[in-house]
């Protein structure tokens, strides 16, 4: 981990530094040392402590992340586990196209269509905004976010999940739980569903990483205060300080919970070994 | 002796063409991907949607289909026209001697309004430019940066990986380190660095126009990929009977490398290949929906749906209709192409 993280210091510094012109004549050990001291000092634009933007737009980001996370975890395991039971049938085949056909069309145009339509037409979500309380912005402006990035992540996670469930409905020990007479949804729910959860569980840690980098396009079309809309600020101010230390600090974010995850692989299935 | 060699196996990419045809939904998805690849070579010759730039109707043309619905802009635009009375300041404005020289100057020039139709076949954005036009040329945009970027990753990738994969040791640690820092930041944050030090760095001039800005992104970070696969397959190829006999007649590291191992793993590198297509079509719709995509000269599908959004709230959807049309269409063939050729390339099904 620590060759890889010189390794990320080294590459955003000489992309700033000889690609990007950086006219502050930064020397890398005062690069390194500002990385070490959490001191980044302030931003080239708003003068704000570049600390101070972490802390105060992380939980913004968080507010809509984690229920995303979750909600699109909790929709697309069952649904994934239902068209493997149904596997080759008209029902699989039905879901899976429009899977393709959904995940072909942008992103964009989920939230342009969604935001209109369920927002400014219908009025059943406020069109945007964001307020100071937590609980308010939990229940009046996250869920129409929320909403169409869950609906977009179920397409390509309900994909990935039937193929490991499909995986595992091939083994030998469905073969023998079948043999003794037990019945499909039992074998199902009891044998397949454990088996499967562990590469479920690796590809949502994989997604981890992403709750603190926040959908900068959900921030930015619904006017939500994160991280994500501040890298995209920062990006056309050309605030550079900024974008480099939300690019460390959140590689280091991602090496730890990869590592944790690799941790916890040994509680989840004892086969696992750690070398 | 002849009909002896005759018993040869069936080539490799006649027997792909053969399942291909085979499958029907992957020979539906081919003659769409071929049909806008034609497109694509009409537009960029210019037989097809020259005047996409051209503003041939009144601003928010209606579509044909509904030429009689209001068009409250237009007609604004029109009042606001004819209206203009300019008042006359000659007597105290200082410029008034100037006033005859501008006029003959004026005159000299010769301007014409074109004809601005009142419908378009497919209606028209906020400039009256065509807006069927407009997705063609953005569809040409778009799949070029698609398919250019990822045939730069490709190159990237399969290069690394195969050093990687062949000579192993120091070599494969290098790489892997170089690997695993690539990967350990988060994509979007090395898109939107990228993007940052292209814009404005010392090298921005460069890329100040065309699609080379966008290219370079997602070809930076996304050959990372590509490598892992090319570099898992040579580690499998490295020590077969093949290589190790091609080594035995004296063939070079660099022979053994590109001439007899690639060829057999080009089946992973086009599949990969066909994912990283979809994907970076994807990845440049947003980028050049948030404007750090391909300039502004150039139309395409992000930008196209950059104006959407405004045009939608004032109740005009046909941009955003043919934008999502032209590229669900699109991605959903080339994403169907792409399972197929995996099905068609898998040895295990032959």
């Amino acid at each position: 981990m620590v060759p890889t993280l010189a390794g990320v210091i080294l590459l955003v510094f000489l992309l700033f530094k000889f690609f990007g012109g950086d006219p502050s004549q930064m020397q890398l050990w005062i690069f390194v040392r500002e990385i070490l001291t959490f001191d980044f000092g302030k931003s080239w634009m708003t003068r704000e402590q570049v600390s101070s933007i972490f802390l105060t737009r992380l939980p913004a980001t968080l507010t809509i992340t984690i229920p995303i996370l979750l909600l699109e975890a909790a929709l697309a395991i069952p649904t994934a586990m239902l068209v493997a039971y149904y596997r080759g049938t008209l029902l699989d085949r039905t879901v899976m196209a429009i899977c393709v056909a959904a995940m072909s069309i942008s992103f964009l145009v989920y939230i342009i269509v969604g935001q209109y339509v369920l927002g400014f037409q219908l009025g059943w979500f406020p069109v945007q905004g964001w307020s100071d309380s937590f609980w308010r912005n939990l229940f009046t402006y996250a869920p129409l976010p929320i909403l169409l990035a869950a609906l977009v992540g179920l397409a390509p996670q309900t994909r990935l999940y039937r193929s490991f469930f499909l995986d595992e409905t091939k083994s030998d020990y469905v073969r023998t739980a079948r043999a003794k007479g037990l019945s499909e949804p039992a074998i199902m729910r009891k044998h397949v569903l454990r088996n499967a959860l562990v590469p479920v569980l690796t590809n949502v840690s994989l997604l981890v990483p992403g709750v603190f980098v926040g959908s900068f396009l959900l921030e930015i079309f619904f006017s939500i205060p994160g991280l994500g809309r501040e890298i995209y600020l920062a990006v056309n101010r050309s605030d550079y300080p900024v974008i480099q230390a939300v690019t460390i600090y959140l590689s280091v974010l991602t090496m730890l919970i990869n590592l944790t995850a690799d941790v916890l692989y040994t509680f989840v299935d004892p086969r696992i070994q750690l070398r | 002796m002849a009909a002896v060699l005759d018993v040869t196996p069936e080539n490799a990419w006649t027997a792909l063409w053969r399942r291909l045809q085979q499958d029907r939904v992957g020979a539906v998805s081919l003659g769409i991907v071929v049909a806008y690849l034609v497109m694509i070579l009409f537009a960029a010759s210019g037989w097809l949607a020259r005047g996409w730039s051209q503003e041939v109707g009144v601003p928010y043309a209606n579509p044909a289909f509904l030429g009689d619905r209001p068009n409250l802009e237009a007609a604004l635009q029109k009042k606001s026209q004819h209206k203009g009375v300019v008042p006359d300041l000659r007597n105290v404005d200082p410029l008034a001697p100037k006033y005859e020289e501008w006029a003959k100057r004026t005159g000299e020039l010769k301007s014409t309004e074109p004809e601005r139709s009142m419908t378009l076949p497919w209606g028209g954005d906020r400039w009256g430019r065509d807006v069927l036009d407009k997705a063609i040329k953005g569809s040409q945009v778009s799949i070029a940066v698609g398919v250019v970027a990822a045939l730069c990753a490709t190159l990237i990738g399969t290069l690394l990986g195969a050093f990687a994969g062949f000579y192993g040791r120091w070599v494969n640690d290098l790489l892997e380190w170089l690997y695993n820092v690539f990967t350990s930041i988060p994509s979007i944050l090395l898109i939107f660095s990228l993007a940052a030090v292209l814009r404005s760095g010392a090298f921005a001039h460069l890329f100040a126009s065309g699609i080379w800005t966008v290219v370079i992104i997602l070809a930076f970070t996304g050959w990372t990929g590509m490598y892992r696969l090319v570099r898992a397959e040579y580690m499998k190829h490295r020590s077969r009977e093949y290589v190790l006999a091609a080594q035995a007649i004296g063939a070079s590291a660099t022979s053994r490398m590109f001439v007899h191992i690639l060829p057999n793993v080009s089946h992973v590198i086009l599949v990969q290949l066909s994912l990283l297509v979809v994907a970076f079509i994807k990845v440049e719709v947003i980028l050049s929906f948030l404007g750090l995509g391909v300039p502004l000269e150039m139309v395409s599908w992000g930008t196209m749906l950059s104006e959407a959004q405004t045009e939608l709230i004032i109740g005009k959807w046909w941009q955003l209709a043919a934008v999502t049309v032209f590229m669900a269409i699109f991605l959903t063939a080339f994403s169907m192409l792409t399972d197929s050729l995996r099905d068609a390339l898998d040895p295990k099904l032959r």
